[in-house]
């Protein structure tokens, strides 16, 4: 493997959260580590994608530390999350609808437009600049997703795995430190998946980008992800090497107890 | 020629980001404000300008600005006549109490006051969406209405509770014909149009998408929701703000509080809705059609009942312009919120492909 796995960039202290009286997570540590690819496997409704909605703010456990780099984050709020180089993908597709796929990427860039509302409106010097700077960066990302065809189009007219790419994309327009994707294969057929490890892969490899990837299809799993957290009912089960997590009896169970 | 965007290829981005990016649109647009600049003094007479043309120009900044909070950043708002209020009656007290305030810097001002008052009541959007917030902003409506109703101050003591302005000025030049009263208003909303085209397609706008279309994933890109929404609310109201002045100072000349009632409020949003949701040209055709369809409706009702034998009162023909308004916002609010800017659009996809089907 050519990538170096560097120290931990991300510390989950016994995350506990509640819905009223549903505990979706139970005293939940794991880390991530810089340039890994991590798996969070679990059955449905185990607390997987709660639990990356806690990475990055959306919701607010109610115990536990969150250690970015060594420092404790204070506010859980989505855009410290972004601002400290965390984005995602979402389960069910979350793309804005109303606009293309070139301006879906482009709100990735947000965060790194600094001109201001006046020279955005007049349309002059630095605001236009900027405009085309960040255009040049999304379109090497259009490349890279090999999208280009479509980057005019609404993304709501597109076809499921197209869209799933242009949520990507948009992910990867912040140049993330750490990318969250929940099911990015879900509902994928078997080529589709495969660009998707691809593009997952050469994510990792090339920039470097720490990927946090929630999935059902083992196989891609055992493939691709360096390290891999097992959660069941809230709780965490299992937690290693693809090939240990694997031959975990608890893990067996709880796969085999919930019909798989 | 043709209507083809064949051999327009773009070599740089900033051609591609143009606001047209077809040449035919670009040509089509720059010979309608030619037109309106040059061909329209020529060929309107006293009641065009003063009836329509002027109403319109007003209006449709106006229904612009609602566009924007509405169509692009998803708010809804029922209180635009009270930001028209606010942008006329602050620009009246910048006239009055300044000495020597040039015009256009008091109607700017009238819109700046107006985009303070807008953050102060867009604050609910922060908290709740749909029919709550729709809500909130209609007690914006009905505050402002009993402000410049009791407040005295803002009418500066007139014992009718009216206000007036004369003696519009505008570098030396005395605006008092209709045409010039055209051409002051037409400046204003091409440079109005322009301004808000570029924020639409600018992080600005960008921004105000996305909280509309998906506020989550807005958020866990960067977005605030906060800033989005309340600049939203500002730019918006600000641009509501500059009509309302207008409407008071070069429409009416002389005004009371019930000229921005609810009334006007939905008149507004009417327009966004049928002229279609976040779209510049929609604002156009939203106020081109509400301005229209009564005088139409009045000069041609009146004389089909006469060839049918039937008379028909001014009152059935105002009852016939509220149900074709309702239906039509019925039609277009379920079978295409994009407006009649979307059926142009899909026109226009059709002529680009003539005459081959796909
Ligand atoms: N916003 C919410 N409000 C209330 N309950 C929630 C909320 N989000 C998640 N839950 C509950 O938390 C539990 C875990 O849900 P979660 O979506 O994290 O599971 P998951 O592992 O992602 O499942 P799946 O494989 O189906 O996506 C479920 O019982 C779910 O009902
Ligand atoms: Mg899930």
């Amino acid at each position: 493997m050519s990538r170096k796995i560097g120290d931990v960039i991300l510390d989950l202290q016994n995350i506990s959260l509640r819905f009223g009286g549903v505990k979706a997570l139970t005293d939940i540590s794991f880390d991530i580590r810089e340039h890994e690819v991590r798996a969070i496997i679990g059955p449905n409704g185990a607390g997987k994608s709660s639990m990356l909605n806690v990475i990055n703010g959306v919701y607010h456990p109610q115990d536990g530390k969150i250690m970015f780099r060594g420092v404790e984050r204070k506010k859980m709020e989505p855009h410290l999350a972004a601002k400290q180089g965390i984005s995602r993908t979402f389960q069910n597709i979350a793309l804005f609808k109303g606009m293309s796929v070139l301006d879906n990427i482009m709100t990735g860039r947000t965060l790194k437009i600094k001109s201001n509302l006046l020279l955005q409106a007049l349309w002059i010097g630095p605001a236009r600049n900027e405009e085309i700077a960040h255009r040049r960066k999304v379109e090497e990302i259009i490349d890279f997703l090999e999208i280009q065809h479509i980057r005019k189009t609404p993304v709501g007219r597109l076809p499921y795995g197209l869209q799933k790419r242009v949520d990507l994309g948009r992910a990867l327009a912040m140049e993330p430190q750490i990318l969250l994707l929940d099911e990015p294969m879900a509902g994928m057929n078997v080529e589709e998946k495969q660009d998707m490890c691809r593009f997952i892969l050469d994510v990792n490899d090339h920039f470097g980008t720490t990927i946090v990837l929630i999935e059902h299809d083992m196989g891609v799993v055992m493939d691709i992800s360096d390290r891999v957290v097992v959660l069941d009912y809230g709780k965490k089960i299992g937690d290693g090497l693809p090939d240990e997590v694997r031959a975990s009896p608890e893990v067996i169970k709880a796969y085999l107890g919930a019909g798989h | 020629m043709l209507y083809r965007e064949n051999g327009q290829f773009k070599t740089t981005y900033a051609a591609d980001q143009q606001i047209f990016t077809i040449t035919q649109d670009k040509w089509f647009v720059i010979a309608v404000i030619a037109f309106a600049f040059i061909g329209v003094p020529m060929i309107a007479d006293e009641y065009m300008f003063r009836a329509i043309l002027i109403p319109f120009l007003i209006l449709a900044l106006a229904a612009l600005g609602v566009n924007l909070l509405v169509g692009y950043c998803g708010q809804i708002t029922l209180g635009a006549g009270a930001f028209m209020a606010v942008g006329a009656y602050a620009a009246y007290n910048f006239q009055i109490r300044i000495d020597g305030m040039p015009l256009i810097a008091a109607v700017l001002l009238g819109g700046l006051t107006s985009a303070g008052i807008g953050i102060i009541f867009g604050i609910p959007s922060l908290r709740v969406r749909g029919l709550y917030l729709a809500v909130a902003t209609l007690a914006a409506q009905f505050f402002c209405d009993w402000a410049f109703l009791r407040i005295q101050w803002f009418t500066n003591n007139s014992s009718s509770g009216s206000v007036s302005i004369s003696n519009l000025q505008v570098f030396g030049w005395t605006i008092d014909a209709p045409v010039e009263k055209y051409l002051f208003c037409l400046v204003f909303i091409v440079l109005f149009a322009l301004l808000a085209k570029n924020l639409t397609r600018a992080t600005m706008g960008r921004q105000w998408m996305a909280i509309r279309d998906m506020d989550v994933a807005a958020e866990v890109i960067g977005i605030r929701p906060m800033y989005a929404k309340l600049s939203a609310f500002a730019v918006s109201s600000f641009f509501v703000g500059v009509a309302g002045a207008l409407w008071g100072f070069v429409h009416l000349g002389s005004w009371e509080p019930a000229a921005f009632s609810v009334d006007r409020s939905f008149q507004l949003l009417f327009m966004v809705i049928i002229g279609g949701m976040g779209s510049i040209f929609g604002s156009f055709i939203g106020a081109a059609f509400i301005v229209i369809l009564p005088i139409f409706l009045n000069q041609f009702l009146p004389a089909l009942g006469s060839i049918v034998g039937v008379t028909i009162s001014t009152a059935a023909v105002s009852h016939a312009e509220l149900i074709i308004f309702g239906s039509l916002i019925v039609f277009f609010l379920i079978v295409e919120p994009h407006g009649l800017a979307r059926l142009w659009a899909i026109a226009k996809e059709k002529l680009r492909l003539w005459p081959f089907p796909h």
